[in-house]
């Protein structure tokens, strides 16, 4: 006997594990180890695909598996998804096999997106670290198009290296943005390097923020995310005025696999993008 | 009890043939290789007359008393889960041809089943599980579809076997609610019989169908006798005041390290719990590397790999998997589903290698609760 109200059937709500074919039109070599594929997407059923900055798509190659990879093109160019990979796994390795016209499995868009409408008539302040910056480019070009919406942007980038870095044409192109700073710090320099060195964190000493009316959206390794959001608050941002994404273990994306669990929090479907009381306490906690 | 039907063996034969007759697969219990299995049963003759089982931490023990009874044994080592959500489902096959590719996903093929002896704590396990696969944005529809084709006779508890806890996660041993037909078996010097309730109009149907007689009040009696009785079985209990917000409040208690001493992180807690719904996917090529698979698998968080990504695993110590089992299990399954994650049916304490009982565990816990701020010292 089934209580038929929990289990009716719910119209339109159903998405199965089963992926959308899509195909590679093609591969940038960012670094010596970091791509990004440039997707057509699917259009199986005639529509677009609409995605909001700091999503996700699960994305499948032949044979070897999926993996969760946050989407980095621009929301309103739906005529093709980027996609900007770390070499690390089989299924990242796999995928940096792909050429032109390979095909692909997808399913997404998935999880939570960076608060856009809420930073409107707001300054910006986006930190990144290392492959941090994918999920926030979708931000970045959304906050360029529609520049005059928003108040000062602060991009503070930090990377291992200068070889290191990501999107390095369009990070001097987004410097010359009206009333757009972009900062880069690299935890190693090289003998051609002239800019910062250090953690993220170090470059707030050459912002004077307007905290009460910034809006800080975060995306790095935990450790970075972690003393960055520290150091925000310590300049006057509560936590409230920070936003944070998140990177678990994720099989299906779509909260019912169980492994992206941080406390009682899914990262799939709750985040990844969290505004940072509502993962603040587990935060500070081992092995959660 | 709300005007029941007497039901006598041949009656319980005629339940059986007539839930085939309309199309039913029938998974009973039946006495299979020194224990109790949930697995298809054609007549009363496969149920396990005689079997009782004895539960205690790390240890299940199984023998026949000679008795009638056929639902003597409390509760067998795999509960309904393997067949509402079986332990592997394949998802799709993915074809590669030259250039072309093909997708086929793969056909639900799960049959209409109907269960014969669900006990009260399973009832509740199931509809936990309802939730789970329901509450999101995106459902489990081949589970929904199961449950949605789904016939349950549940069976009420007799008594109950050391390792039981339903009368503190209030699941049990009576089952309330998520059923067809409730049986409660009889069994005296001179009759062996079922005081028959029904939960649903299809349960209703079916007993009228097969001319199923009303109980008589002599019979509810010995029913709701047998059901007390029961009750006063239950020996071990949980204390689940406040609960959540203890498990939520101690992540760093030393009783953390001192389990962690003694689990062997196997996992089998995780596999006989009838709620635990976690699940990995596997992917296959076949020799020619044409035809791809993708399966997905029951899996445990207490595998070492379960929190692992490229960069890093999330949770490498025995101690973070033993607390991410039992604070999920408690605590944080409330608030992502507003019911707790256990119904009580001891499962985890009696397949447990070691013995550990999640209820002494959450006393030590509870006995020597601090706040994490003051130290957490006990």
């Amino acid at each position: 006997m089934t209580d038929t109200s929990i289990i009716e059937k719910r119209k339109g709500s159903s998405l199965s594990m089963v992926p959308s074919l899509a195909t590679i039109r093609r591969v940038i070599w960012e670094t010596d180890d970091t791509y990004t594929l440039l997707i057509d997407p699917p259009r199986g059923d005639g529509r677009t695909f609409a995605f909001n900055a700091g999503q996700f798509n699960m994305i499948y190659a032949f044979g070897t598996g999926e993996s969760a990879i946050s989407i980095s093109s621009d929301p309103f160019r739906s005529n093709f998804l980027a996609h900007t990979i770390h070499r690390v796994g089989t299924v990242t390795s796999a995928l940096s096999r792909l050429r032109r016209g390979d095909t692909i499995g997808l399913r997404g868009p998935f999880g939570s997106s960076w608060p856009l409408e809420e930073a409107v008539g707001k300054d910006v302040c986006i930190a990144a670290g290392g492959i941090g910056l994918a999920p926030l480019r979708p931000v970045i070009y959304t906050l360029l198009r529609r520049r005059e919406e928003f108040g000062r942007i602060m991009i503070l980038y930090g990377s291992r290296s200068p070889l290191d870095l990501l999107y390095r044409v369009e990070l001097e192109e987004w410097s010359k943005a009206p009333n757009t700073e972009v900062i880069i710090t690299v935890d190693r320099g090289d003998s051609s390097w002239k800019g910062h060195i250090g953690v993220v964190t170090s470059l707030f000493s050459y912002l004077k923020m307007d905290t009460p009316s910034t809006l800080a959206m975060v995306c790095g390794p935990e450790v970075m995310m972690k003393y960055t959001c520290e150091e925000l608050e310590r300049r006057g941002l509560s936590a409230g005025q920070i936003y944070l994404s998140m990177e678990r273990n994720m099989k299906c994306g779509i909260g019912l696999c169980g492994h992206c669990q941080f406390g009682p929090k899914f990262i799939c479907k709750d985040g990844p993008v969290f505004r940072l009381p509502q993962i603040k306490d587990l935060l500070d906690k081992k092995e959660i | 009890m709300n005007n029941p039907f007497r039901l006598n063996i041949e009656g319980l034969e005629r339940v059986l043939v007539s839930l085939q007759q309309k199309g039913y697969e029938v998974i009973g219990p039946r006495h299979t290789d020194g224990v109790i299995v949930y697995d298809r049963i054609h007549s009363i003759d496969d149920l396990p007359a005689g079997f009782v089982d004895e539960l205690t931490p790390g240890m299940y023990r199984l023998t026949n008393n000679g008795s009638r009874q056929f639902f003597g044994y409390t509760l067998p080592p795999q509960s309904w889960k393997r067949f509402l959500y079986p332990p592997r489902r394949e998802l799709f096959t993915f074809r590669k041809d030259g250039k072309s590719f093909g997708l086929a996903p793969k056909e639900d093929q799960t049959p209409a089943y109907a269960f014969v002896g669900v006990r009260a704590c399973e009832l509740g396990a199931i509809s936990i599980q309802d939730r789970v696969f329901s509450s999101g944005d995106y459902r489990d529809e081949a589970y929904l579809s199961a449950r949605r084709r789904n016939f349950i006779i549940a069976v009420n508890c007799s008594h109950a076997a050391e390792n039981c806890f339903c009368t503190s996660t209030g699941n049990g041993p009576k089952a309330g609610a998520g059923f067809d037909i409730v049986l409660t078996e009889i069994v005296n010097e001179d009759s062996h019989y079922f005081v028959a309730e029904t939960g649903s109009d299809v349960g209703t149907s079916l007993m009228e169908g097969i001319g199923a007689g009303r109980a008589d009040e002599s019979d509810v009696d010995a029913a709701e006798e047998t059901i007390r009785k029961a009750c006063d079985t239950v020996r071990k209990s949980l204390d689940t005041s406040d609960l959540p917000k203890l498990l939520a409040d101690n992540t760093d208690h030393p009783q953390w390290e001192d389990v962690a001493k003694r689990c062997l992180t196997c996992g089998n807690c995780t596999m006989v719990c009838p709620t635990c719904f976690c699940s990995t996917v596997e992917d296959t090529t076949d020799l020619t590397g044409r035809i791809a698979g993708r399966t997905r698998t029951w899996d445990s968080c207490f595998t070492m790999d379960f929190a692992k990504v490229s960069g890093g695993n999330f949770r490498i110590s025995a101690k973070s998997r033993y607390r991410q089992w039992l604070t999920h299990k408690l605590s944080s399954w409330v608030e992502q589903f507003g019911v707790s994650g256990c119904v009580g049916c001891g499962r985890c304490i009696t397949w447990c290698p070691v013995g550990i009982d999640l209820t002494a565990e959450v006393s030590a816990i509870k006995g020597g609760a601090t706040k994490q701020e003051s130290g957490g010292s006990r």
